[in-house]
């Protein structure tokens, strides 16, 4: 079993409340999650629809194994259609309230329709009721956390909301979940806030059951614990150094994208590397980094939990800000610091912050920024239309001011808000942006790792590093080394991380497992939980089913194969500078005709009649 | 010998592995609001504290019961609450002065730890060592050896 086999049906425009049982053919055939929600969402919408319309849905969702526990299980995710890109969004986050979800007894909770008045979703167990959130509208993702605590009287209680940015239409606002951990991308918080849905609070205590095999279940998933443990990412390097342990690492390689992409090093990594957390400060004598946190159920706990040193500028006159909060991701301190030039630490665990206040993808907001900075030092923006603030590379002070207008959404934020790709072409400079589908690029040059640049134009919810993470296998080895500035084999490298990915998603764990996972220790775990046969093959499968899916979501939608591109500034007109890489750009059109050709599909990016027979589209 | 649970805090991360393995051992399901150990996040403190009962020798819950119903397992220390026995007075939770034992509305008894009869599943579930089941003689070991080391010759430095 695992499922709990219940759907939560929302109906935001009527106000009314219904429950189903979860499709259970469609879970076998998409497993859950990310899977599962898409399949609904493919079959209740049209793909068509005007993302912040009423008549886009967003469903929230668990995994069969969320709430187990297998390490990582904890984990939920929102999928929609995005605003930012067109195509479909996913986003998956962790902290608790995944958990909470599955512990009130719900697979999925479906929203449809709008609501005439704000209001948040408040479920304990079986009973679920919308509440007027007049109160709660206009403040950011804190205040209102704090709120329907005390309105609750209850501080077990999980929350997920939307921030300010969201209300004022940022494109790429996310929701944020206990204060700190975000279903961040593609903005599905931009879905939800249009929805005059301001929360999902949730308090469950009915448990988590139905393990098929418990003898078998508990053997596997401590020996996948075991695995992540002992292996030197997952038991180590995350755990000391979070996913920062990337900076320094992919700096050196030459694929560390600086100055909006114009470079691929930045000499200022590792001032704010993972390394440089653990530094004590002079400001304050202490360092950065308090200490590593988990999600729910994660034995790896990767989380950074940090302050910004009192005396800086960014916080000394306010102690509201001066406490320990979620620290920086890799991304994050990519996207914030050196995609914008920026190597003062402090500045960017604030801006950081603030996307954690008002729930704003942190990859979107800074690498829009980097543009803007760009669009700046290139005259195409003016002192007239920032109101005076001189916003150029490297400047911590322009950083700050830029994430506070946009987490607000005040004067030139809501500029900042329409994300990169929109403001390069309002301010007539569309090669600027780095995006791909319209979705900001996150922290690895596709010149220095030529695979990652054929996952970030593949990718169904534009560029991203997390629906298919090559740079695992060119950078780090795992599961195999392979040369990150060679496109030979690249195809066939991503196809196989994007459709093990969909499974990972799917199961409810985090894509982190797979630095020390493959499928060969997650399948057992999800055979043991799920009943029926769950081997490594069917997953393979599934995974290459819900990923066809996706893509023919797209496809409806109006994507087509002109999208699975990437920016001129990669692909030909900046070759990198510096580094290994020196003098390379994309040879994307090396690899996307042997992708589409794995991928069954034609020359055009469509899939084949035999493909969608084969995986029973 | 006798075992007590020890916890370090400043190794908890967080993940709740050990409410899942307390309520899977009582209940047969995974079910953190049902588990006798609790861990609490101080975050703007940044750090999670691990809670749970410390098996009190002269045991408040246990004077207070009018029943009798909570009594000493003599082979772990632990002060168990006897389900057939129990009628849910809750006054036990009055009683106690750390919060531990905590009435369970699906049982209608209260419930606290009882050490799993030996062999705590918390402990087992760990992941980082932040609770251990250690010679209840012995709890400040740990802390004991720390502050000795400081006594050690400083780096090169010949005794």
């Amino acid at each position: 079993m695992a499922w709990t086999r219940k759907v939560l049906r929302v109906n935001l425009t009527e106000g009314s409340i219904s429950n189903e049982p979860l499709n259970m053919q469609w879970a076998n055939e998409y497993l859950g999650q990310r899977g599962l929600a898409t399949k609904y969402l493919v079959e209740e919408t049209d793909p068509k629809c005007d993302a912040l319309s009423p008549e886009n849905k967003m469903i929230m969702t668990t995994g069969p194994l969320t709430g187990t526990m297998a390490s990582t299980a904890g984990r939920y995710s929102v999928v929609t259609k995005s605003p930012l890109t067109g195509a479909i969004a996913c986003s998956n986050s962790g902290g608790y309230i995944g958990n909470e979800m599955k512990n009130a007894g719900w697979d999925m909770v479906i929203f449809e329709g709008k609501s005439p008045k704000p209001v948040y979703l408040y479920i304990e167990n079986d009973k679920a009721e919308l509440i007027p959130a007049d109160d709660l509208w206009g403040k950011s993702v804190w205040a209102v956390d704090e709120l329907i605590h005390t309105k609750h009287q209850d501080p077990l209680v999980r929350i997920a909301a939307v921030g300010r940015a969201a209300e004022k239409g940022c494109l790429y606002s996310a929701i944020v979940n206990d204060l700190h951990r975000a279903a961040g991308r593609s903005g599905v918080g931009t879905v939800m806030a249009s929805k005059n849905l301001k929360a999902v609070a949730i308090r469950g205590n009915l448990g988590v059951g139905g393990i098929n095999n418990p003898a078998e279940f508990f053997k596997t998933t401590t020996d996948g614990k075991k695995v992540l443990a002992e292996n030197a990412v997952t038991g180590e390097g995350l755990p000391a150094l979070g996913t920062q342990v990337l900076m320094n690492v992919i700096n050196e390689v030459g694929a560390l994208p600086a100055y909006n992409h114009r470079e691929v090093q930045f000499d200022g990594a590792s001032k704010i590397s993972g390394e440089a957390m653990l530094e004590v400060r002079e400001g304050d004598g202490r360092p950065n980094l308090t200490t590593n946190a988990a999600c729910f159920g994660c034995t790896i706990a990767c989380q950074r939990v940090s302050t910004v040193d009192k005396t800086h500028f960014t916080v000394k006159d306010k102690p509201e800000y001066q406490g320990n909060n979620g620290g920086l991701e890799f991304e994050n301190a990519w996207s914030l610091g050196t995609d914008c030039g920026v190597d003062d630490l402090d500045a960017i665990t604030f801006a950081n912050y603030l996307c954690n206040e008002d729930a704003i993808d942190p990859i979107s907001l800074g690498a829009t920024i980097a543009a803007a900075m760009e669009l700046f030092e290139e005259g195409a923006i003016t002192v007239e239309d920032t109101g005076g603030v001189e916003l150029k590379f490297g400047s911590a002070e322009a950083l700050v001011w830029a994430a506070e207008v946009t987490a607000k959404g005040e004067g030139f934020g809501k500029e900042l808000g329409l994300g990169s790709k929109r403001l390069c072409e309002k301010y007539g400079r569309p090669e600027f942006s780095m995006t791909v589908k319209g979705q900001e690029f996150p922290a690895y040059d596709p010149r220095g790792i030529q695979g990652i640049g054929l996952a970030y134009a593949t990718s169904n919810r534009g560029a991203c590093h997390l629906r298919g993470y090559t740079v695992a296998s060119e950078i780090m080895g795992i599961p195999e080394k392979t040369d990150p500035l060679e496109t030979d084999g690249k195809a066939g490298l991503v196809k196989a991380f994007q459709d093990a990915t969909c499974v990972v998603d799917s199961a409810g764990l985090c894509v982190f497992t797979t630095f020390a996972w493959s499928l060969e220790d997650i399948a057992p775990q999800i055979d043991a939980a799920c009943e029926g046969d769950w081997s490594v093959d069917r997953c393979l499968e599934v995974g290459e089913r819900i990923w066809n899916m996706e893509r023919d979501y797209n496809l409806a939608a109006g994507l087509t194969a002109m999208d699975d591109t990437l920016p001129k500034r990669l692909l030909k007109d900046i070759a990198a500078k510096t580094g290994p890489a020196q003098g390379r750009v994309n040879d994307l059109g090396k690899m996307l005709p042997e992708y589409y050709e794995l991928r069954g599909w034609t020359p055009d990016g469509v899939p084949t009649e035999e493909t969608r027979q084969r995986l029973g589209l | 010998m006798l075992r007590s649970l020890q916890i370090e805090p400043e190794k908890c991360t967080g993940c709740l592995q050990c409410e899942m393995a307390c309520s899977y051992e009582e209940t047969g399901m995974f079910n953190p609001a049902k588990s006798r150990i609790k861990i609490f996040n101080f975050h703007e403190e940044g750090r999670f504290v691990p809670y749970t009962c410390t098996q009190c020798t002269e045991a408040w819950c246990m004077h207070a019961c009018p029943v009798e119903a909570i009594v000493i397992n003599e082979a772990t220390g632990a002060k168990e609450v006897i389900d057939d026995v129990c009628v849910g007075c809750k006054v036990c939770t009055i009683a106690c002065p750390f919060g531990t034992v905590n009435y369970n509305q699906e049982t209608g008894t209260v419930h606290k730890c009882d050490l799993c009869g030996g062999d705590p599943e918390c402990v087992k579930a760990c992941p980082t060592q932040a609770i251990t089941y250690v010679d209840s003689d012995h709890g400040g070991l740990e802390r004991m050896r720390a502050h000795a080391a400081q006594n050690l010759p400083k780096d090169g430095a010949q005794a």
